[in-house]
């Protein structure tokens, strides 16, 4: 489920809409531009492809079971500015058509899923030289960033998430992420068996990744600042009234001491900060682990030029 | 199934339905803006806009009973919140999440169910979204129901070896789905050979049928100014 | 009469080495109809891709309506050549019956009138102007079938390919369809394994067996001869 229209106030919906709408005109141009005209139907057809893929039902232990987002597998075999192009015409038709989501809200579920979720979820892959690790991460991360930011949201616009909840959704979010790296690495995978030669070859660590990484923590950071600094009304008695603040600021003491002295007038600004920081952080952790569990033996699943 | 309901309700003929897509956009537009910025002071407004949307529900001739219900699509997800808003001691807010949500939804079901997808992607490109998006939601709207079929067919295929479906193992599953997504790119490799046959250069032309015409311009001008009156007369 | 397609010494080598089609020698005389006949995998399709230059020979030639296949002329051999595939669903990718026939026209660079004229007149010939504001997603089988000829015959081809086109059709969607194709006066090149179908609308038949054909002759002939 995607946030509905009515949620988010209105800075923080403008915001995004105002960073999301340019955003993906440029990846618009940019796919077009990489690829040749018959990328109109696949990315057509790959999108359709992840509502079918839906209803798979994914056991995944104890009787439960899962689903795929995909917006990793896309950026995997699309490359992250297709994947973005195909996640944002998902969104789209998932708001237009199946009311999954709000209209004047689609700039935040773009920004958090089609942007977010598949640049962050593309980048361990390509840190990585898309081995499995690579790929498990990537699936993990990418999730887990979107989530991420759809709660921040939530909680900049004064929805109140009380601590306990605000644990249990961060459990949740875990959980998921690591369902949709399992899944994702599990079908790329099968897919590898059945048509070698459909993933694409990662890119290295490149000038354009690494201005990548820039600019999506540039927008993320901007995004967070413009909304603190324009809204200090109202947030303020309604952080302290739900002990957000409290929660955030406890939950990442330790690698922002420095900052929450600085801030700490400002629970609103704590908040929003909080969100950012532990997107970073959670994405700093995954790829030094992700180092040590791949020190050694690099073993690419399917680096073929397609 | 939800998409097929929507795409009947599309083809309807109404005064509504034969509206300019893009009008019809503007005016959603300018409606939602106006619910999202409703804040809990202002009940009056909520019961204003509900009426404005409910008369609309009969000049689009679509059954008055199941647009209603279906736009409370969004109310489980609101609830949710709703009640922790309300557990956290803001039942103001807790209403108004209900009620912002629902208006939403009802505004957003108005104008997809009265536009077919082809025209409301045309009035979106009128309004300058990047046209090569809109190609890719045209090829995934056509292929949606194809490949949810093929799925559901892999799925029974399936479930007739293992069982049921539910008896799927996890291998089996993560095959399926790679198989899924083999076929999907196969079926698009097929389609573009079938484009490329019929002389496709790149470009896919355009067809219009549908002029924006002065009715189309008052019904957009009257629409966004009684949402947009509402808010001022009623703060 | 001259003829639509010559084809002479044709062969076609797939990237990783596979000889896929090995000699052909094949013409077709403009109004005729030919049944190709031959196992999966022989190159009855890999064939019919040439015709329109979806695939392009390794070694050989192939002239179509006088016209010799080069970078050049493909436009305009893709004018006079209609390829009908056997999923229909992949042929119909338009959001409207209409649209998705008025595709070929507009696509030739006709105006938007010109392409529905076009478009309402080969609907009409099929007998499905009555569909043209549907989705294809709303039509049988059988539909949607006469809808992908009439996108074919909307940019006036002299020859039409059908790859199996009963296939997924009901027998009477199949006598249907039988009816249709004799009605129209192009040139045919049928890809079937529906012997009786190949049969009600031609006697000549070629039969293709690993990459190359192996007869050309009447059908009962090579249906005795092949065990077809």
């Amino acid at each position: 489920m995607h946030i509905p229209d009515g949620f988010l106030r209105t800075r923080v919906w403008v915001t995004l809409d105002v960073v999301a709408a340019p955003a993906i005109g440029y990846l618009a141009r940019r796919a077009q531009r990489e690829f040749d005209h018959h990328k109109v139907p696949l990315m057509g057809v790959m999108g359709a492809f992840i509502f079918a893929a839906q209803m798979i039902n994914f056991p995944v232990g104890n009787g439960t079971s899962g689903h795929l987002v995909g917006a990793a597998l896309l950026s995997f075999t699309l490359g992250p500015a297709a994947a973005s192009i195909v996640m944002t015409a998902i969104l789209a038709t998932q708001a237009l058509v199946f009311q999954d989501g709000g209209l004047l809200a689609l700039g935040a579920n773009v920004f958090n899923m089609a942007i977010a979720g598949v640049w962050l979820g593309y980048l361990p892959f390509a840190l990585l030289g898309g081995n499995r690790a690579g790929i498990f991460l990537g699936g993990l991360i990418s999730l887990l960033s979107s989530a991420f930011l759809a709660l921040s949201e939530l909680m900049l616009s004064g929805v109140p998430i009380p601590p306990a909840i605000f644990a249990l959704s961060c459990g949740l979010f875990l959980i998921s992420g690591i369902i949709e790296g399992a899944l994702t690495l599990a079908v790329v995978q099968a897919l590898d068996r059945i048509q070698p030669g459909v993933m694409r070859q990662p890119k290295g660590i490149t000038r354009n990744l690494g201005l990548a990484l820039g600019a999506a923590a540039a927008l993320l950071s901007g995004a967070g600042i413009f909304v603190a600094s324009t809204h200090p009304d109202g947030i303020q008695s309604l952080a302290l009234q739900t002990g957000i603040a409290g929660q955030a600021t406890a939950l990442f003491r330790t690698p922002l001491a420095d900052y929450q002295a600085a801030f700490v007038r400002s629970p609103w600004l704590t908040k929003s900060l909080a969100g950012i920081a532990g997107i970073v952080i959670i994405y700093v952790l995954c790829l030094v682990i992700s180092r040590f569990l791949t020190a050694g033996r690099r073993q690419a699943i399917a680096p073929r030029p397609n | 199934m939800r998409h097929a309901r929507i795409e009947r309700w599309s083809r309807v003929a109404s005064p509504l339905h034969r509206r300019h897509a893009t009008a019809k956009i503007i005016a959603a537009l300018v409606m939602l803006v106006c619910i999202a910025t409703l804040t809990r002071q202002s009940l009056w407004c909520c019961a204003l806009y509900l009426a404005l949307l409910a008369t609309a529900v009969p000049l689009s001739k679509l059954p008055p009973a199941r647009i209603l219900l279906s736009a409370a699509a969004v109310l489980p997800f609101a609830l949710c919140f709703a009640l922790v808003s309300a557990i956290s001691g803001e039942p103001d807010r807790a209403v108004m999440l209900l009620v912002r949500g629902y208006l939403s939804s009802l505004t957003a079901l108005l104008l997809i169910a009265t536009t077919p997808m082809p025209e409301l992607l045309a009035g979106f490109e009128v309004l300058r979204a990047p046209r090569f998006l809109l190609q890719v939601m045209q090829f995934l709207y056509r292929y949606l129901v194809v490949l949810m079929e093929e799925a559901s067919a892999m799925q029974d295929a399936a479930g007739s070896r293992a069982g049921s479906i539910r008896a799927l193992q996890l291998r089996q599953a993560t095959g399926a789905a790679g198989v899924l997504f083999a076929r999907s790119y196969g079926r698009a490799q097929a389609i573009h050979r079938a484009m490329v046959a019929r002389g496709f250069d790149g470009h896919i032309p355009e067809f219009r049928t549908h002029r924006f015409l002065v009715p189309d311009a008052l019904f957009a001008a009257v629409a966004a100014g009684l949402a947009i009156s509402v808010r001022l007369v009623l703060p | 009469m001259r003829n639509i397609v010559e084809v002479r010494e044709l062969r076609y080598v797939y990237e990783d080495g596979t000889e896929a089609l090995k000699k052909i020698d094949f013409e077709l005389e403009a109004g005729e109809t030919v049944a190709l006949l031959g196992a999966n995998g022989s190159g009855k399709t890999t064939f019919a891709l040439h015709l329109n230059g979806i695939l392009r020979a390794t070694s050989g030639s192939v002239v179509i309506d006088g016209i010799a296949m080069s970078d050049k002329t493909l436009a305009e051999i893709r004018r006079r050549v209609g390829l009908v595939f056997q999923d229909s669903d992949n042929q119909l990718f338009m959001p409207t019956v209409l649209e998705d026939v008025a595709f070929g026209p507009l696509a030739s660079g006709k105006s938007p009138e010109e392409a529905a004229e076009k478009a309402n007149a080969a609907l009409t010939q099929v007998g499905m102007a009555h569909k043209a504001g549907k989705a294809p997603w709303h039509l049988s089988a059988g539909e949607k079938k006469r809808v992908a000829i009439a996108g074919i015959l909307a940019g006036d081809p002299k020859l039409l390919v059908l790859d199996e086109p009963t296939t997924f059709l009901d027998p009477p969607g199949q006598r249907g369809l039988a009816d249709l194709l004799e009605s129209l006066p192009q040139a045919k090149l049928l890809i079937t394994h529906d012997v009786p179908f190949a049969q009600r609308l031609t006697e000549r038949g070629v039969f293709f067996e690993a990459g190359a054909i192996a007869a050309k002759d009447r059908i009962p002939a090579i249906v005795e001869r092949f065990g077809w």
